[in-house]
């Protein structure tokens, strides 16, 4: 049976007539419609929306659901992404009444279990990441950067030091860095990495200067390599006045075994849709707290929590603070789940996660080393690069080598990025030994059909819905709507 | 509890096949003063735990569901069809990343692919992007694609009926541009356009009004577009996608952007977020556009199907020359809304959006009639209004808490009267709803006069 | 790659045509095979002075994005405006695909530019 077939557009299956969801009027003495809304106002076509019956809308998003791969589903060891299984009661959770339902102006004495449990996650994250402070408004992790760079250049500025305009990113971070550096203001400065794939600290000292703001750093960095010298790169960027700044999309490595703040971190982000499986909805939505020390609490975003006698409510007050970041309060749907999910592990759960993941990326990059080259030789910490070069002499393309695993049921990794030709793999703490030695298998018998089969692999996929999409064509002929 | 599924002993195992002694060798690399085992953090909890602790926390408040709301001012209490929960559930649609594979993500392409159209066909607008945060950062990515468009100048110019944390966001948003933002005022509760043509000079990129604005008026676009494009300035329109089964559709009265807050398709108030910011535009300006687009193209063997597009705008390519650094998107809120406008389509998008306008005109005509009340902005509405109340709003609102009503947002926190209270209404509020509500402000009303008339002795 | 003598090279892969006053500019096939299959070209409007070393235009390909910087200082004079709605030119025949015309104000600045030889040997060829 083969249920995967690509659908129709859903315009295409409209007939005219066709209902699904229908409303009452609104009847005894509603103010007629001319006297409600006046002619002008009104539009003057009806917005072409499709007409149909529910379970025709059912099947439509149901089979459309069956063409994607995603967690639930398949292996998906995207690099730098963190795919980790989403614990499903962590939805349960999000979508209780008394926290689904809840409005986000209602009196604050009618949400008291709302604001304990973000007064709660804020301690938690501190208590996790070594900081003072956290916001929970950042809606993902860009922006979690865009606000912590915003603190980062107000602190900076009260100190009378709003001179200071250069952000420091290493050439192997995530695009994010320079991209939200660049929207708070700042000139990005490159530091380049050495052939180890570690931050050239050297490099780093002769950089920093009396026109350094901060040092955008992950660590472990995109490579999967702790930066043993964080220490060192620490005193250079404070010594030059600037600040340190922790991109926390690696942080799944880190948890229960090492926080940013105790490395030196002013100012950290987090990725609540990465190492706290909040689910990634095929784009979003996510959340990205920004934690700092306490020197910098002044300057977070607006509302901050303070408790009254008691009660929490929300203080808009703040005069030095870098002002709002979004509307409302935060993505609190995405919060109670990740609140949900540290309260599952607790201190030990943590420690079991980072610890199996990276026994899970060491082992893998043991089982694949033989045919695709190690980018960083040595221990990993949860993720790994390599490079197939094998393959790549014989003309195929690392896209090729993606495309092909999706045949065998795996989702890609991450492609050519932090340097080029290469597979960046994070297989996560929630994989069996089983699929890592699948998954493996796989990468195995690609090698083999590089040189036995080169067309097989240069032309994947095979076996998935649609074959090989035309994306040059996409973006010369522009197709956005039916 | 966690939810590792190798053992122990299948972990000790792999570790050795790995090559290492022990799990201290593989993290070698951290050094040994930097590590800090033994978090100070509760105790982990089984699921039957976990559920009764944040069920208990869940139960401490009182969502708008379980008392009767009239809340609204940017986020709305709307009836959300059965099959979205479900079908946004789905693993394969929740579980799944940024469609960067094609050929495995064809599922969520196609869904964006639709939710692109019909957000054009809600608006009238040419091209519509993946969607954004909310509807605040969603204004104020439209407001640096108009500094980007319009190089040269850098005023923007907004209504001082924009939602205030709308203004805010846009503030704090493009805080490290070279740009200007300067509001201009209003006149009763609406658009002045005497006010609006004074302050569109020649240094305008753009000029940001909302419709319906915060305090619940239906404004003249048209009108304000014609003054925008004489000054050589875009026009951005903050919409709710929700009136647009109903108001004049920002494409019909000339708009070259539309933006705005997505939450009432069918997306859960859940306390503020996650909600859907979203935004169409005319179509020379899709270059200039934040965030992702999918295209509709061809397989290598002819067959059509989706792909994401026009990727080199964005942040992974582009890095610190990019238009915008957003990246994650709100994909799983923007399914919910296709599968919303699906569920309706054209009839029952047209029922809800009728049933606010009349309700609500109904709800503020009814409240104009008690004693002491009346309303402070007269003049065309869709599901919200602005009442003058005979007490301090804030007052209203609790004697109505009392009742288990929530009777509006008292605006004195937004810099408004202290006697103003915005109210909403929308479908799921029923004639015996507002009667009840009407029952309760004339409660207060009787008690206000009761008590001027004692002072007036 | 094709590196044709007669023309003038940038560092950053940009080839230089000198017609009297003008400078034509294109980019190297150096370039666009870097880039891949180029999607999207967006040109200066005529008339905008501009200045040696600074980017004047934008070029996308499916998985890259590089500006185009301008080679030598002065107006726009001309762009080829049937470019943007064929990008897939640009690949196909990069030498014939000028951009843009440079009016130069300072010809001298033409000495800095590097001939076929040194061009071909930074990159590599």
């Amino acid at each position: 049976m083969e249920l995967l077939e690509p659908q129709p557009l859903i315009f295409e299956k409209s007939r005219p007539g066709a209902r699904a969801a229908r409303f009452p009027a609104f009847a005894d003495g509603g103010a007629d419609l001319d006297a409600a809304v006046p002619a002008q106002f009104r539009r003057r076509e009806a917005a072409g929306l499709p007409e149909l019956s529910e379970i025709e809308v059912v099947r439509h998003f149901t089979r459309l659901s069956q063409l994607n791969f995603s967690v639930d589903t398949h292996f998906y060891p995207l690099g730098s992404c963190t795919m980790k299984y989403n614990p499903k009661v962590n939805d349960r959770m999000a979508a209780l009444p008394g926290f689904a339902a809840m409005h986000p102006y209602q009196p604050a004495a009618t949400a008291q279990g709302a604001l304990e449990l973000l007064d709660d996650l804020e301690h938690l994250l501190c208590e996790i990441c070594g900081m003072d402070r956290f916001s929970l408004q950042p809606a993902a992790g860009a922006h979690g950067e865009f606000t912590g760079l915003l603190v980062i250049r107000a602190h900076l500025k009260s100190k009378g030091e709003g001179h200071r305009n250069k952000v420091l990113v290493p050439d192997s971070a995530h695009g994010t860095n320079p991209s939200s550096a660049r929207q708070a203001g700042f000139d990005v400065v490159t530091v380049p990495s050495l052939p180890s794939g570690q931050v050239d600290v050297a490099a780093l000292e002769r950089l920093a200067g009396p026109d350094t703001a901060a040092l955008m750093l992950t660590n472990p960095n995109t490579l999967g390599v702790f930066e043993s010298r964080i220490g060192d790169m620490a005193a250079i960027i404070h010594r030059a006045g600037g600040l340190l700044y922790y991109d926390g999309a690696n942080m799944n490595a880190l948890l229960g075994l090492a926080r940013p703040g105790d490395m030196g971190f002013d100012v950290v982000h987090l990725n609540l849709h990465k190492s706290f499986s909040t689910p990634h909805g095929g784009g979003g939505p996510g959340a990205g707290p920004v934690g700092v020390k306490a020197f910098l609490d002044p300057y977070l975003p607006v509302p901050r929590l303070r408790r009254v006698e008691g009660a929490l409510a929300w203080d808009h007050d703040r005069p030095q603070s870098v002002g709002r970041v979004r509307s409302f309060a935060g993505n609190f749907g995405i919060l109670v789940r990740a609140y949900t999910y540290i309260r599952a592990h607790g201190a030990e759960g943590m420690e079991r996660n980072s610890r199996a993941a990276i026994i899970n990326a060491n082992y893998l990059k043991a089982k694949v080393r033989a045919r695709y080259r190690e980018a960083a030789p040595g221990p990993c910490m949860h993720e790994f690069v390599v490079v197939p070069d094998e393959a790549i002499a014989r003309g195929i393309k690392v896209a090729d080598i993606a495309k092909r695993l999706l045949d065998f049921g795996f989702h890609s990794p991450t492609l050519s990025w932090p340097i080029r030709n290469c597979l960046m793999i994070e297989p996560t703490e929630t994989e069996s030994r089983e699929t890592l030695d699948r998954f493996a298998d796989a990468l195995t018998r690609i090698a083999d059909e590089a040189a036995s089969d080169p067309e097989k692999v240069r032309s994947a996929p095979h076996r998935l819905p649609v074959r090989r999409m035309d994306e040059v064509a996409a973006a010369r002929n522009l197709d956005l709507r039916a | 509890m966690d939810y590792v599924p190798n053992t122990d002993a299948e972990l000790e195992a792999m570790l050795r096949e790995a090559g290492a002694a022990s799990y201290d060798d593989l993290i070698a690399a951290v050094p040994e003063g930097l590590r800090r085992p033994g978090l100070q953090l509760p105790p982990p909890l089984s699921e039957l735990e976990l559920s009764r602790e944040i069920a208990a926390l869940a139960h401490r408040n009182t969502p708008p569901g379980q008392a009767l709301s009239f809340l609204g001012a940017g986020a709305y209490e709307h009836f959300i069809p059965s099959a979205i929960d479900h079908l946004a559930s789905r693993g394969e649609f929740y579980t799944a990343y940024t469609p960067y594979q094609a050929e495995a993500s064809q599922g969520t392409l196609q869904v964006i692919y639709e939710f692109q159209t019909l957000m054009c066909a809600l608006t009238g607008m040419e091209v519509s992007n993946a969607s954004l945060y909310d509807g605040a950062t969603a204004v104020a990515e439209a407001a640096s694609l108009a500094l980007s468009a319009r190089p040269g100048r850098r005023a923007l110019l907004v209504a001082d009926t924009v939602h205030p944390e709308y203004l805010q966001v846009l503030r704090t948003q493009l805080s490290g541009w070279d740009c200007e933002i300067r509001t201009f005022p209003s006149a009763s509760g609406a658009l002045d356009p005497e006010a609006l043509a004074r302050a569109a000079d020649g240094s305008a990129a753009a000029v940001i009004c909302q419709n319906p604005n915060f305090l619940g008026r239906i404004e003249d676009m048209a009108r304000a577009r014609e003054i925008t494009h004489a000054a050589g300035a875009l026009f951005i329109a903050a919409v709710n996608p929700l009136s647009l089964g109903l108001l004049m559709a920002p494409g019909e009265y000339g708009a070259d952007i539309a933006v705005g807050e997505g939450q009432p398709l069918g997306i859960p108030l859940s306390f503020g977020g996650p909600y859907l910011g979203f935004m169409t535009a005319r179509k020379d300006l899709v270059h200039k556009m934040p965030g992702r687009l999918v295209g509709r193209t061809l397989d290598s063997c002819g067959a059509p199907g989706f792909c994401l597009t026009l990727q080199a705008r964005e942040q992974h390519i582009r890095r610190e020359k990019a238009t915008s650094n957003i990246c994650t998107n709100q994909g799983l809120m923007a399914l919910r809304a296709c599968i919303y406008l699906c569920l309706l389509g054209r009839q029952g998008l047209r029922e809800v959006a009728e049933y606010c306008a009349r309700a609500a005109r109904f709800a503020a005509d009814s409240i104009a009639q008690l004693p002491g009340f009346s309303l402070a902005h007269p003049g065309p509405i869709f599901n919200e209004f602005v009442v003058a109340c005979p007490v301090a709003a804030e007052r209203v609102c609790a004697e109505l808490e009392d009742q288990g009503i929530y009777a509006g947002l008292p605006l004195h926190g937004c810099g408004g009267p202290p006697h103003h209270l915005l109210v909403c209404v929308t479908e799921t509020k029923s004639r015996p709803d507002i009667d009840r509500y009407l029952k309760a402000l004339a409660g207060v009303s009787h008690r206000a006069m009761g008590r001027q008339v004692g002072i007036d002795k | 790659m094709k590196v044709p003598d007669h023309l003038k090279y940038t560092a950053t892969h940009e080839w230089v045509r000198i017609e009297g006053d003008l400078a034509a500019v294109g980019i190297t096939d150096h370039a666009q095979a870097e880039l891949t299959d180029i999607v999207y070209l967006e040109l200066p409007a005529p008339g905008k002075q501009v200045t040696a070393k600074s980017p004047v235009a934008a070029i996308e390909s499916v998985k890259a994005a590089s500006d185009i910087y301008a080679p030598v200082s002065g107006e726009i004079a001309e762009v080829n405006a049937a470019l943007p709605g064929d990008p897939g030119a640009v690949n196909a025949r990069p030498y014939e695909s000028w951009m843009f015309k440079i009016r130069m104000s300072d010809p001298g600045e033409l000495a800095a530019l590097q001939d076929a030889d040194a061009y071909r040997k930074s990159i590599g060829g």
